[in-house]
């Protein structure tokens, strides 16, 4: 983005001035991330102090704290407070707690305060950010950072970050991309977009059909199905660098996904004559075939430990999910409700399955808890999350679970969707030319 | 041209009689007036003559011309059979490749309607040894794009073992499965959907 070499070393120099906040987070009673019914807290952002007071100081306070109130209400976790019912001038209002009337805030309804202060010198910027308890009138986080002004976004997902893992003990998803596919050049080609849709680059340019994007658990490999060479294969290509491998056997080479934690994946193969799922290395070397039933198999998901797998199957005359265990083979039907039932994915934290379920020929997103299953006891039963809009397909949760990615036609053309792991804050990703499908979400990339 | 040739002829009888004449000119002059009249009657004979052969490479010309046009005929006839018979062939395989096999909703079996058309398919094949050819399983918009493409493959599958249970050499027979990715009706209802169910062939 600048160009500058030292870029990432620049980048966000942290300074913690407030560790007396650590010994707190243990607690997490802020937000339960697993409760289904989610109060959103009311937080105030206001504008950020301008230090020096220069044009370029305000003209940033206004982009910043507005970044970092939609980067927050992202998550689902807070409702932002309209700032015409804020009771200070953010610019003469202190931004440390000794200057901060917590009254001032308590009376428009804030449980939470972010203030900022951000000076500028040249190309560099410094920026003061902090959270607030507005009851207990006490600082939560505090941080400091220094970098590049074109990094300004980055220097606020960074204290989102923390604010979320000061809030819900998870790091969240500031750290994780979009992977999705889409027909804006006429092709379907894979795109790469922040997690919040933002700056959504094009991955592949075959100039064909591509599909099926799937990231590796450290997010350094992608696999994909394209027909770059007239048929379906599939490619593994290292994010960074320039290499990687191709499995072009007969027939159809589809659906990867990736072992967790191992250069290993899982994928559709038909080169038998039919489609069975197998075991391959990163390289594309069989290592095992997995399912070995007549028909369709396909769609496979790992479950974070690794000691599962779901897929689809139409072994029993139409589409269901089905749950192997991968050392002993042993295989359970999960889904019985309706006729159709693909596209699993599996919570990152191993406890639910969210799948696409087509009932008189709607498809909607629904979830289904999956604990103490091939324990001898069943699944806990489904919960539809999408409702009369529209055909919803392919979800994908957020790295920390809390979010749900899918398409949907609710508006006439596919694109990608976002909503929070029980269904609410249903909102479009992006508006981009084309239709988007086929989203997955990344891992967390910790090498930024 | 023709002219001159009667002329050359003419002197060629003209001049030996000359000769003659004058050879013997010495002891018979009561016959000097004959020759005169034998001369004319050499000229009319020659005039004839040439009339005849003039009439005879006519002739022979018109035989040939026509001759020649019964050929022109003949080959005529006999190209436009192999053109229709080119046709005929060109039609049969456009017909191979024009014509799809259509399949139920989430479906790989064929239907009895659809095994009609996999015989005559295969009669061709067997008329047309050298022909390779590329099975293309298709599906309906409906559904994962994902299991489409192995319904897609199913389709394909199912064509090509019908074909080989038939007689048909496996070695002739390449599937590909498109899935979704490839309606020929891009239009969202039951009757974009069941022409988009499909495997098509394509003659390599």
């Amino acid at each position: 983005m600048t160009g500058f070499p030292i870029k990432i070393s620049w980048l966000v120099i942290v300074l913690s001035f407030c560790f007396q906040v650590g010994f707190c987070r243990a607690e997490y009673d802020y937000i339960d991330i697993s409760n289904p019914f989610l109060r959103k807290i009311p937080i105030a952002v206001p504008f950020f102090k301008a230090i020096s007071g220069s044009e370029t100081e305000l003209q940033l306070s206004g982009k910043a704290s507005g970044l970092l109130s939609e980067t927050l209400e992202f998550t689902g976790y807070f409702k932002i407070l309209d700032r015409n019912a804020f009771l200070v001038n953010p610019q003469q209002a202190g931004i440390i707690a000794a200057n901060i009337n917590f009254q001032n805030w308590t009376a428009i309804g804030a449980e939470l305060l972010v203030t900022g202060g951000l000076l500028t010198k040249g190309e560099i910027i410094e920026m003061e950010l902090r959270l607030f308890d507005t009851f207990k009138g006490r600082l939560l986080v505090g941080k400091r950072y220094k970098g590049w002004i074109n990094d300004q976004r980055k220097i606020i997902r960074r204290f989102c970050s923390e604010v979320i893992y000061y809030l819900t003990g998870d790091r969240g998803i500031f750290d994780s991309k979009i992977a999705f596919v889409s027909t804006g050049t006429g092709n379907k080609e894979i795109y790469i977009s922040e997690f919040d849709g933002y700056n959504p680059e094009q991955f592949t340019h075959t100039k064909s059909i591509t599909l099926s994007p799937a990231w590796s658990s450290d997010a350094c490999w992608m696999a994909y199905t394209s027909y770059l060479n007239g048929k379906p294969d599939l490619y593994i290509k290292n994010l960074k660098e320039k290499r990687g491998t191709v499995i072009a056997k007969p027939g159809i080479n589809i659906t990867p996904a990736w072992f967790p934690g191992k250069f290993a994946l899982a994928a559709t193969l038909s080169f038998s004559g039919d489609p069975e799922i197998y075991l391959l290395t990163g390289n594309g070397k069989i290592i095992k075939r997995l399912t070995d039933r007549w028909g369709i198999d396909v769609s496979p998901v790992w479950s974070p430990d690794g000691k599962k797998m779901a897929f689809v199957s139409n072994r029993s005359g139409n589409p269901q999910i089905y749950i192997m265990d991968v050392e002993t083979g042993r295989t359970e039907r999960l889904t019985f409700q309706g006729h159709y039932n693909t596209t699993p994915s599996w919570s990152p934290k191993g406890n639910k399955i969210a799948y696409c379920s087509a009932e008189s020929g709607r498809f909607n997103i629904y979830v289904m808890g999956v604990d103490g299953l091939m324990l001898g006891g069943n699944n806990n039963g489904s919960v539809q999350l999408t409702h009369n809009a529209g055909d919803n397909e392919s979800p994908t949760w957020s790295p920390d679970g809390s979010l749900i990615a899918f398409s949907s036609t609710r508006e006439g053309p596919s694109r990608i969707y976002i909503m929070t792991a029980y269904g609410m804050d249903q909102r479009r990703l992006f508006d981009l030319p084309g239709e988007q499908t086929n989203p997955k979400w990344s891992p967390r990339m910790f090498n930024d | 041209m023709r002219k001159n040739s009667w002329m050359c002829l003419a002197l060629l009888l003209v001049i030996p009689t000359l000769l003659f004449n004058i050879s013997c000119s010495c002891g018979k002059k009561t016959v000097i007036s004959e020759p005169s009249l034998i001369q004319g009657a050499d000229d009319e004979a020659a005039r004839l003559d040439a009339e005849n052969a003039q009439k005879e490479a006519l002739a022979k010309e018109a035989e040939l011309a026509r001759r020649r046009a019964i050929e022109e005929q003949r080959l005529q006839e006999q190209l436009a059979e192999e053109e229709a018979a080119g046709r005929k062939i060109m039609a049969a395989r456009s017909l191979f490749e024009k014509e799809d096999i259509h399949f139920e909703f989430d479906k790989s079996t064929l239907m009895p309607s659809e095994q009609e058309i996999l015989r005559r398919k295969a009669q061709w094949l067997r008329n047309n040894t050298d022909a390779k050819v590329i099975i293309e399983g298709h599906c309906d918009e409906r559904g994962t794009n994902e299991y489409n493409l192995a319904l897609g493959d199913r389709r394909s599958e199912s064509a090509k073992a019908f074909l080989v249970d038939l007689g048909i050499a496996t070695s002739r027979l390449t599937t590909v499965s498109y899935g979704e990715e490839r309606p020929l009706d891009p239009a969202h209802n039951e009757e974009a959907w069941a022409k988009n169910r499909r495997a098509s062939f394509i003659v390599e």
